[in-house]
């Protein structure tokens, strides 16, 4: 249980923390060996379940796309939930900002869905990759969805309308908004802990 | 109280499909007593016991958006902690999948020596475990469940429709120590990233200590396989997050060494703070202790002056209910109520409380504080904590999260009795 001197947990707990662990893994099965039960997952299998992409872009796939590619993208398959240019519909608010003109200042509860609050360009990637459009999730290419996205980044303020975003160039976008997300390291469980409100 | 009934019809019938329905013909001749039921029974009632056709428990609401399909949970018909599977909440976000468990398998990999694809069979032959644990909606009883087709306060304003997105049933699988036993965790390994198989291939993260802790990926529920609308046949279950946590129709497990930023949790469920300058926490994992009076509520009606009991949940995502205080006179004095066993932790727990009304007018309430010393907030300071303004959670954009404010029900002269905070 190598793993738990990697979080912040106070000296205390960690005995009990590792007794807990065994005590979850023992009985029957005994602590050290495994019963080989389960089967091995090939690359080809797990490259075909797709991708999840890390903060920083780990996993995004070859590909590529320009908000202007985007835009025409957008007019066809977003517009009718999402609004003419993301002003929002039946589904959520996309852009608030302007071309050049990122939003300044705090997001309230109220609007917390545009782009522009995301902290991460990669969740963006990530999302609409999964999820859209709605119930049609999985079925844009590649260079679809970094067009997509490198349109609601330009739409925002975030970036030119002739950046090329691909699996070098999105996760180096800076979201304006990610300072304003806390914590900056979440940990579990919390530490110190002060459970409503930590 | 309809489910009573209900449960004990169910009993005497299944009784009675067990072989005893003859006997029980020739006792009632013996003692006189008429038997005016018809002989035989259903096919197969055996196998799966039904509701008497005349049975008519409370069901579940339903609210409809593009974006949430919500079924809420009949609160105030409630006995005990344990909601049948049938009327367990849920919420979906896309199209619900259609699994065959002949063939279903998700998969374990990432940060991993041995990345592994388990059946149900697989599942079946995995030391198993099951608990009785809450599973709460992380919007529920936030202004959002209002709004029907757009249209908000398009529903009725009772405890089905302000705290029906939580349930509580007994989960049954294996947990996920055992599984990431047989893969082998990397020492690098720190979260999991759990991915559905729904229509957006919903995903959310979870700390691998939490992992190791409590959690497992269930395939029972109430002692039956899950419902189809629960994740059948697997999901992850997350006991004390929000529900959102509990990825149902598990597709794979994601081992990472970083929190990974799914849309969901770190876009729509963080929350700006006023203690933080207005920044926004994400990863609020945890329900916060709260409670409700489910009976009498809003919606009922007091016939006459006099006894009535009280009664309602209490629950914490931090641990055991330690205490749940009711007033009967809007807030002025609390007195303890009657907690009923079984306590669990992050578990349903019901209270009862001893009420004469007089036949003014008032206002009932509970208040819980859980085994950390955490008590359940006014509005007043769940509005002050969060930075929000006194009536935000009316605005049909709000999209309050981990609300759990002291719910307050009103009772007016002629018994009726109705919601405070969103009327």
């Amino acid at each position: 249980m190598s793993y738990s001197h990697r979080f912040l947990v106070p000296g205390f707990l960690l005995p009990l923390m590792t007794v807990g662990a065994f005590l979850l893994v023992a009985p029957g099965v005994g602590f050290a060996q495994r019963s080989n039960i389960g089967r091995p997952a090939s690359e080809e299998d797990i490259r075909n379940l797709g991708v999840i992409i890390s903060p920083g872009g780990k996993g995004l796939p070859q590909g590529k796309g320009t908000a202007k590619e985007g835009g025409e993208l957008y007019a066809k398959q977003c517009v009718a939930c999402h609004g003419k240019t993301g002003e929002g519909g039946v589904a959520d608010q996309l852009v608030m900002g302007k071309p050049g003109a990122p939003r300044k200042g705090m997001y309230s509860d109220l609007d917390r869905h545009p782009i522009g609050f995301w902290a991460y360009s990669t969740t963006v990637f990530d999302y609409i990759n999964r999820a859209m459009p709605a119930n049609r999730g999985g079925t844009l290419k590649p260079d679809e969805v970094y067009a997509v996205v490198a349109y609601l980044l330009y739409m925002e303020g975030i970036i030119k309308e002739t950046d090329v975003m691909d699996q070098d160039t999105l996760g180096k976008v800076q979201m304006p908004n990610r300072p304003n997300f806390l914590p900056e390291r979440v940990v579990w469980p919390p530490n110190p802990k002060k459970p409503s409100w930590y | 109280m309809n489910s009573n009934q209900s449960g004990r019809r169910g009993f005497l019938k299944g009784a009675a499909l067990a072989g005893l329905a003859v006997g029980a013909q020739k006792a009632s001749a013996q003692t006189g007593l008429t038997n005016t039921a018809a002989p035989g029974a259903p096919p197969n009632t055996h196998e799966h016991g039904q509701l008497a056709p005349n049975a008519k428990p409370a069901g579940r609401g339903v609210t409809k958006s593009i974006t949430h399909t919500t079924y809420y949970t009949p609160l105030a018909d409630s006995v005990g902690i344990i909601t049948p599977a049938s009327l367990h909440f849920m919420q979906s976000h896309s199209r619900l999948p259609q699994i065959d468990p002949a063939t279903y398998s998700f998969t374990v990999h990432g940060l991993v020596d041995r990345p592994l694809s388990f059946t149900m069979d697989d599942l079946k032959r995995l030391p198993s475990v099951s608990k009785i644990r809450f599973l709460e909606c992380l919007g529920n009883s936030s202004p959002r469940r209002h709004v029907n087709d757009g249209k908000p306060n398009s529903t009725p304003v009772t405890v089905q429709y302000t705290h029906g997105v939580m349930s509580c049933n007994e989960w049954g699988g294996v947990p996920l120590s055992a599984l990431f036993k047989e893969a082998g965790l990397k020492k690098e390994a720190s979260w999991v990233v759990a991915e559905g198989n729904d229509g957006s291939k919903y995903n959310y993260c979870i700390p691998l200590t939490k992992a190791l802790d409590d959690c497992m990926v269930a395939y029972l529920q109430n002692g039956e396989p899950l419902r189809q609308e629960q994740g059948f046949p697997a999901r992850l279950f997350v006991p004390g997050f929000g529900a959102n946590h509990s990825v149902k129709w598990l597709r794979r497990l994601y081992i990472t060494d970083e929190p990974y930023m799914t849309w969901d949790q770190s876009v729509h469920h963080a929350a700006a703070r006023a203690d933080m300058a207005y920044k926004s926490r994400w990863f609020n994992f945890v329900w916060p202790p709260k409670s409700v009076i489910t009976r009498p509520s809003a919606g009922l009606k007091l016939n006459t002056p006099g006894y009535y009991e009280i009664t309602g949940l209490a629950w914490s995502g931090w641990g055991k209910v330690k205490k749940v205080d009711v007033s009967v006179d809007g807030g002025k004095t609390w007195k303890e109520a009657r907690l009923q066993d079984p306590v669990l932790p992050m578990a349903h727990t019901r209270f009862n409380f001893d009420w004469t009304w007089t036949g003014e007018e008032t206002t009932i309430m509970s208040r819980c504080t859980d085994d950390q010393g955490e008590v359940q907030p006014s509005l007043a300071e769940l509005n002050k904590h969060w930075g929000r303004a006194e009536k935000d959670h009316l605005e049909p954009k709000s999209n309050t999260h981990y609300w759990n404010a002291i719910q307050p029900w009103k009772v007016a002269k002629d018994g009726s009795i109705s919601d405070v905070l969103f009327a």
